[in-house]
């Protein structure tokens, strides 16, 4: 009798594979499951990679263009009878001839220098020599001659930028083919712009202006620059560190640490959990009635778009750090309690900087989000073109600025195709800046990441 | 400890610097998105030949602009509101209700409102009937009022391409599809004689206009709600569509647009400067004269905006695609006289 179970337990065996190197056909259909969803998984990967790859190629082909800029040599006579009428070189009388009549000077110098280096080409219209330069050039010259006045009557060699047509032949954007069709340059005025880059006149190099300049009007693409949006995206983003990480982590502090536990702790943590996930208008709408209408803070202001942005910011933060918190092991709280530390002592000597790694991530991947945002900044009357630069700090949180993301939405709206190029490569710009940001949390984690 | 000073003091600093915000030196714009670019032009060069900041220019629409025009009178409101079409009665009143009373109203220009397909597509000569007829949701024919089922072009007229109806047409947020409506619709509803037709079939006045001016729904019309780029951006997907643009956008992109003629007539700045072509209008922007003499340099603004070297018709606005207004004389006197709406 004793024999009959072990015999079936034996004969159990049997049913399954005679060899373990043999498989069976449930074992295959088990392994067979296991590779396809492997492959789902690394098809999955594979698509957004493509995505990457298209979304990235796609802007770096665009937007290169903007980092590189043509410019042109020329020396401008700078005629007394135009640019001084009265002939006294004052420069408060000066100051009345507009720089609409300095493109009269700047054509004559296009002018002198085809004269001078003899270029010959059929059929060029005035509008194609007055086209060639840009109307920056006018504003630029005039800046020159009002600080120095004595330069009126002599010839000075100025750097100037050639209009947005000319800079896309360079880089391709503006063929001899579309030339015929366009109604703002000509094959005549490329021609001549090719025939004044063949003499070295013409030179397209590296722009540091895209970076540095303001932003510029639709007839002036090629003037227009990040340096406003730069700084106030800087601006914002320093009044939203100073602001929401104390308050953020003094909040989750208070939370984790003290609070009791009880309706009013689950009523607010329900709230903060709602926040995070409200549509970032809605901080917009709350800025303009609260900052703008109530406060009276100015209109197009850092500060009112770095307040925005820092509640926006605090559900994130504050998020984060409880979880960061949290993780922190509660033997160490009890170990610091056991020794006689007092509990505030535990928490700012043991869990705090146990903690830091997580807040810090935190930190900064919620200021990343704030940096690419355009919606709540559209009610506070920051998607705006601004040209003058902000003050330095602190009085230049209150005079308007632009952004980084609201250059990019203003730049794709321009009728003139060059300012595509520039959008493109405001949204590079804009990438570098959220990479190295990401990079920097990596590395705080990892260097002030601690294992139990 | 040092993060809760570190808290009250970064408020402190808040509240402090609340008060002193007094005082804003630069004008602040803001409204019609297709005045803006001329807009920003003249604030550009304003900043850089006066002694001023160069203005705040924003966007948003006329309707937005508008709004937060008769928001109040007070430095955080904004100085000046561009329009592509003219203040209405309602906003008059919001505006007299929260105190902003005297609006001086000044007309910058023309803007022709232009129809093209891409640069590689045939040649449109259209009317506004054939507009009317292609769009419309409800056409007549043989008298009757039947749902519009054209497909093509030329089955809405024999000259026109055998090419496959597709128009984008700007959304309703936009001045722009205002005077497309009344422009070019309405003007073809009768021209075409539907609107006696529709009159006839038992609706009222207001009730035929409105069957004048809706368009088919069946995906033959395609409404915009952004900008040009975008119109621009569709045209190049698919070639068979044909836009509604603004003068000035065609100008810079006539490289990849072929522009139709209307009535004959081809757009230019000329020819609607003369009122030969007939899909137009004025552009405005509207000014708070309570706040003249608040902020530094609106009224040289206002000079400097209307002024023959810029306004004029061989200024930059007019090289950009503004048809220069032929009574500009008129505005700078009311400008300069300060002539605020009665």
């Amino acid at each position: 009798m004793t024999d009959m179970p072990l015999s079936d337990t034996a004969a159990a065996p049997r049913r399954k594979a005679a060899s373990l190197l043999k498989q069976d056909a449930r074992t295959r259909r088990r392994n067979a499951a296991e590779k396809r969803f492997r492959l789902y998984g690394a098809a999955a990967i594979a698509i957004s990679l493509a995505a990457l790859l298209v979304l990235l190629a796609t802007i770096l082909t665009n937007g290169a263009g903007a980092f590189r800029q043509t410019y042109l040599n020329i020396p401008v006579a700078l005629d007394a009878e135009v640019l001084d009428p009265r002939g006294n070189r004052d420069p408060a009388e000066m100051a009345r001839v507009l720089t609409t009549s300095y493109g009269r000077v700047l054509d004559a110098a296009v002018r002198d220098t085809i004269a001078r280096h003899d270029i010959r080409i059929e059929g060029l219209s005035d509008d194609d020599i007055g086209g060639l330069i840009s109307r920056e050039a006018s504003a630029q010259v005039r800046d020159r001659v009002l600080d120095d006045p004595g330069l009126v009557g002599q010839t000075v060699e100025f750097d100037v930028l050639t209009s947005g047509r000319i800079d896309g032949y360079f880089k391709g954007r503006v063929t001899m083919d579309s030339a015929e069709r366009d109604g703002n340059t000509s094959p005549q005025q490329l021609q001549l712009a090719q025939e004044l880059a063949d003499r070295g006149e013409m030179v397209t190099r590296f722009n540091w202006d895209f970076l540095t300049n303001a932003d510029a009007s639709d007839q002036r693409p090629e003037a227009a620059g990040l340096g406003v949006a730069i700084l106030g995206s800087f601006y914002m983003m320093l009044v939203v560190l100073v602001l929401s990480v104390p308050i953020g982590v003094a909040a989750s502090i208070y939370l984790e640490e003290f609070a009791p536990k009880n309706h009013l702790t689950d009523i607010i943590e329900v709230n903060i959990s709602n926040l995070a996930a409200v549509p970032s208008i809605v901080f917009g709408i709350l800025g303009l009635a609260a900052f703008i209408n109530f406060v009276g803070l100015p209109q197009s202001a850092p500060i009112v778009g770095g307040l925005v942005l820092t509640l926006m910011t605090l559900p994130t933060i504050i998020i984060s750090t409880r979880a960061a918190l949290k993780a922190v092991p509660p033997s160490i709280r009890d170990a610091a309690l056991g020794v006689g530390a007092s509990k505030m002592q535990s928490v700012v000597h043991h869990v705090l900087p146990l903690a830091m790694p997580g807040i810090l991530t935190g930190t900064i991947i919620g200021l990343a989000q704030a940096l690419g945002e355009t919606a709540p900044l559209l009610l506070i009357g920051m998607v705006a073109f601004v040209r003058n630069y902000p003050d330095g700090l602190p009085g230049g949180l209150m005079d308007p600025a632009s952004a980084l993301p609201v250059q990019v939405y203003n730049w794709t709206q321009r009728s003139d195709p060059a300012f595509i190029e520039r959008a493109s490569g405001a949204i590079i710009v804009l990438l570098v800046f959220l990479l190295c940001m990401n990079l920097l949390a990596i590395w705080l984690r990892r260097k002030f990441e601690r294992r139990w | 400890m040092s993060t809760v000073k570190f808290t009250v003091s970064a408020l402190a600093v808040i509240a402090a610097s609340a008060s002193a915000a007094a005082a804003r030196e630069q004008i602040q714009i803001a409204g019609s998105s297709t005045v803006l670019p001329y807009s920003t032009i003249v604030a550009e060069l304003f900043g850089e030949n006066m002694d001023f900041p160069v203005p705040v220019v924003e966007s948003g629409g006329t309707g937005s602009g508008m709004q937060k025009f008769c928001e109040g009178v007070g430095e955080n409101t904004i100085d000046i509101a561009n329009a592509s079409r003219a203040i209405s009665d309602s906003e008059r009143e919001t505006c007299t209700a929260n105190g902003v009373t005297d609006i001086m109203e000044v007309r910058i220009g023309y803007d022709g409102i232009v129809f093209a397909n891409g640069a590689s597509g045939p040649d449109f000569v259209y009317t506004p009937a054939d507009w009317f007829n292609a769009l419309s949701a409800k056409v007549v024919r043989d008298g009757e009022v039947v749902d519009n089922t054209a497909n093509t072009w030329n089955e809405v007229n024999p000259d026109l391409p055998d090419q496959e109806i597709l128009a984008f047409v700007p959304g309703t947020k936009h001045g722009t599809r205002e005077v497309f409506e009344e422009k070019v619709m309405l003007a073809g509803c009768e021209e075409s004689g539907a609107m006696e037709a529709f009159t006839a079939s038992g609706m009222d006045e207001d009730a035929a206009e409105e069957a004048c001016m809706t368009l088919r729904t069946d995906g033959k019309s395609v409404d915009i709600d952004g900008d040009y780029t975008e119109t621009l951006a569709r045209i190049e997907s698919s070639p068979n569509g044909i836009g509604v643009f603004g003068l000035s956008f065609y100008e810079n992109n006539t490289d990849k647009l072929k522009v139709g003629t209307m009535s004959g007539v081809a757009p230019s700045t000329e020819t609607i400067a003369s009122g030969e072509y007939p899909v137009s209008r004025p552009l405005f922007f509207y000014v708070k004269k309570a706040h003249i003499g608040v902020i530094p340099g609106l009224q040289e603004f206002v000079d400097f905006f209307v002024s023959d070297e810029i306004a004029g018709p061989d200024g930059p606005l007019a090289q950009y695609g503004l048809v220069s207004d032929p009574e500009l004389a008129a505005t700078q006197e009311a400008v300069a006289a300060g002539t605020t709406m009665q």
